[in-house]
């Protein structure tokens, strides 16, 4: 009969407006401001840098400057000036670290590609995502200071990846120290032997990094 | 009715002139490119008679942005963000594709589980892709809001899982040559199963509020008909070539993947119009359904990602590849040519929104303006894609 595909339907809406007040399954509506969504924890917009200490954070940057992800990112929108001196870094090594790192926010587009390629685990993904201004260029522009956030804060939002790093980072810096330590016995044993080489810089990801 | 000197002979489309002796002025309408059904920045300059269309002449490129020259000049990995930006519906299967080119070219293998997850996440976005074109056919055709909701709802659950899965709801970013990024927990592949249980009864909801509806059927069928031969020729593919009847989709043709593993079948249809148009796609949804639900049977355990891929200072032998698969409006395929450098020397996206695009003028004659604007519904475009 003419019309009953139009009464069925009909029904359809019936049901979701009636369940639209009694079902929650049906609320699909947040309030935002009020209401803050619990985001995944994959949740990824604008890089950060991370460093070990909050208290000293350009001194503990883990950062050093290696211009890797300014040459991978697809929109070009990392800026990065190396020092001229070095400072030690967490391990006591000493480090060339980033005079200038910035981050022009409003060309990145949150693609994660200087993440993968970060051989030193020194840039993550924030999960900030309020950071409307209305300024259109200086504020979009992060340099050093403002891109640098403690190592407990990506605890706090990538508890998983965070914990995994902290492995990998612990068991590179005990290899390195077990090998220093191998080579000073070897040069305490045969005096006249060359002096220690320093300890390599750990290379994290060989398995993206090594061409078999 | 009398015979008109506007008679399309190849597509038999007429216009329905009152008097054809008396032709009146004809009227030119630029629709777009700001126009809501254009979805997107697409212009269509139609000549009207009266209210017929007897030409219609799309342009594009409003929102054209350099895709495959930015795409030669950087590297192969830094393609893959700008993919997702293609068809921004579906980025995961844009993704694939181009993984699937990258492989070819340099020769890379996939480990089995990534097979899995790429199938697992290609009938995800199909789901979605097929939800959405649903929905805004139905905003073409005037019913505005509800049916667009509905799909809107079920496909915020399909991004959620997305989001979850690779960190971002629309620009997946997700797929690497040799795998995949991360490895799916056991928690996502639960959702996802649940997910997947949930939307067969959501569909027979949709069709119960849609499928059978006289004012729908009265204003999709016989409209916008396409037959197999000037499908054929135009190089038409996905679901708008299945509704004239032509038994072609590349999982089946192809065979890529893990698709040969699968059990489903290749819905067709019969009269090639819109409103076959949009029942291939509600009967797709169906068997992706099928397809997800052997995947997560069968997805084997083991690693995502060939550890011998490198993601940095990739570059490929000298050589030629084309990557195609199925993607949800089509075959879309990244052709790649290389000169043994860190990025290719040419890069060129068969886009399958632009190619079924073209066919659009031979669609629309005879009809009128407000079937021109459901046709184009039909097509499934994106203009991200259209335009590059």
């Amino acid at each position: 009969m003419l019309g009953t595909g139009i009464l069925q339907g009909l029904i359809v809406t019936a049901k979701n407006f009636v369940g639209s007040f009694h079902d929650p399954a049906r609320y699909t509506t947040l309030e935002y401001p009020e209401v803050k969504p619990a985001l995944p924890e994959a949740y990824r917009n604008f890089p950060f840098l991370v460093c070990d200490n909050a208290t000293d954070p350009m001194g503990t940057l883990r950062c050093v400057a290696c211009q890797i992800c300014e040459k991978e990112c697809p929109p070009q929108c990392i800026y990065i000036e190396k020092s001229r001196d070095k400072k030690p870094d967490a391990t006591g090594k000493l480090q060339i670290y980033p005079a200038v790192f910035a981050i022009d926010t409003s060309v990145c587009m949150s693609c994660q590609i200087c993440v993968e390629v970060c051989p030193f685990d020194a840039i993550k993904m924030d999960q900030v995502f309020e950071i409307a201004t209305t300024d259109r260029y200086a504020a979009l522009l992060l340099d050093r200071g403002q891109l640098t956030k403690p190592n407990a804060y990506f605890h706090t939002i990538h508890p998983t990846e965070a914990a995994e790093v902290d492995a990998r980072l612990t068991a590179d810096r005990q290899a390195a120290e077990e090998k220093a330590r191998a080579a000073a016995l070897a040069k305490a044993k045969t005096p006249a032997a060359s002096p220690a080489p320093a300890a390599p810089v750990a290379k994290r990801d060989q398995t993206l990094e090594s061409a078999p | 009715m009398n015979a008109s000197p506007f008679t399309n002979p190849s597509t038999g489309a007429h216009v329905r002139s009152v008097r054809s002796d008396l032709p009146g002025d004809l009227m030119e309408v630029s629709m777009g490119p700001h126009h809501p059904s254009t979805h997107g920045v697409f212009r269509m300059i139609v000549t009207l008679d009266g209210e017929t269309i007897v030409r219609l002449k799309p342009v594009f490129g409003y929102l054209h942005r350099n895709h495959e020259k930015l795409a030669e000049n950087t590297s192969y990995l830094g393609s893959m963000p700008y993919t997702d930006r293609l068809d921004y519906l579906n980025s995961m299967t844009n993704n694939w594709a181009y993984a699937r080119a990258v492989e070819q070219l340099a020769g890379i293998a996939v480990p089995e589980r990534a097979e899995y997850v790429r199938v697992i996440l290609a009938e995800l976005t199909r789901l979605l892709n097929h939800t959405c074109l649903a929905g805004f056919l139905m905003q073409d055709c005037g019913c505005s809001g509800t049916p667009l909701m509905y799909a809107f709802r079920e496909r915020e659950k399909i991004l959620d899982l997305f989001e979850s899965l690779s960190g971002s709801r629309m620009m997946c970013n997700y797929q690497r040559f040799g795998g995949c990024r991360v490895d799916p927990s056991a928690d996502w592949l639960a959702r996802a199963r649940q997910l997947v249980e949930e939307y067969g009864p959501f569909l027979d909801e949709f069709e119960a509020l849609l499928t059978g509806n006289e004012i729908l059927l009265a204003r999709t069928q016989g409209v916008g008909r396409l037959s197999a031969a000037l499908a054929i020729n135009a190089g038409v593919t996905g679901p708008m070539l299945r509704a004239t009847g032509v038994n072609h989709d590349l999982r089946k043709v192809d065979g890529y993947g893990v698709y040969p593993r699968f059990q489903f079948r290749i819905p067709l249809g019969e009269h090639g119009d819109v409103y076959d148009r949009y029942m291939i796609r509600i009967l797709e949804m169906r068997e992706s359904l099928a397809i997800l639900r052997q995947a997560f049977a069968g997805l084997p355990a083991g690693p995502i990602m060939n550890p011998a891929a490198k993601l940095r200072g990739f570059r490929p032998k000298v050589g030629e590849a084309y990557g195609r698969i199925e993607g949800p409006k089509g075959e879309i395929g990244f052709h790649l040519v290389s000169d043994g450098g860190p990025n290719p020397w040419r890069y060129h996206v068969r886009a399958p929104s632009f190619i079924n695009l073209t066919i659009l003028e031979d669609l629309c004659l005879g009809h009128t303006v407000a079937d021109a604007v459901i046709i184009l519904g039909s097509i499934d475009i994106v203009l991200g894609e259209v335009d590059r």
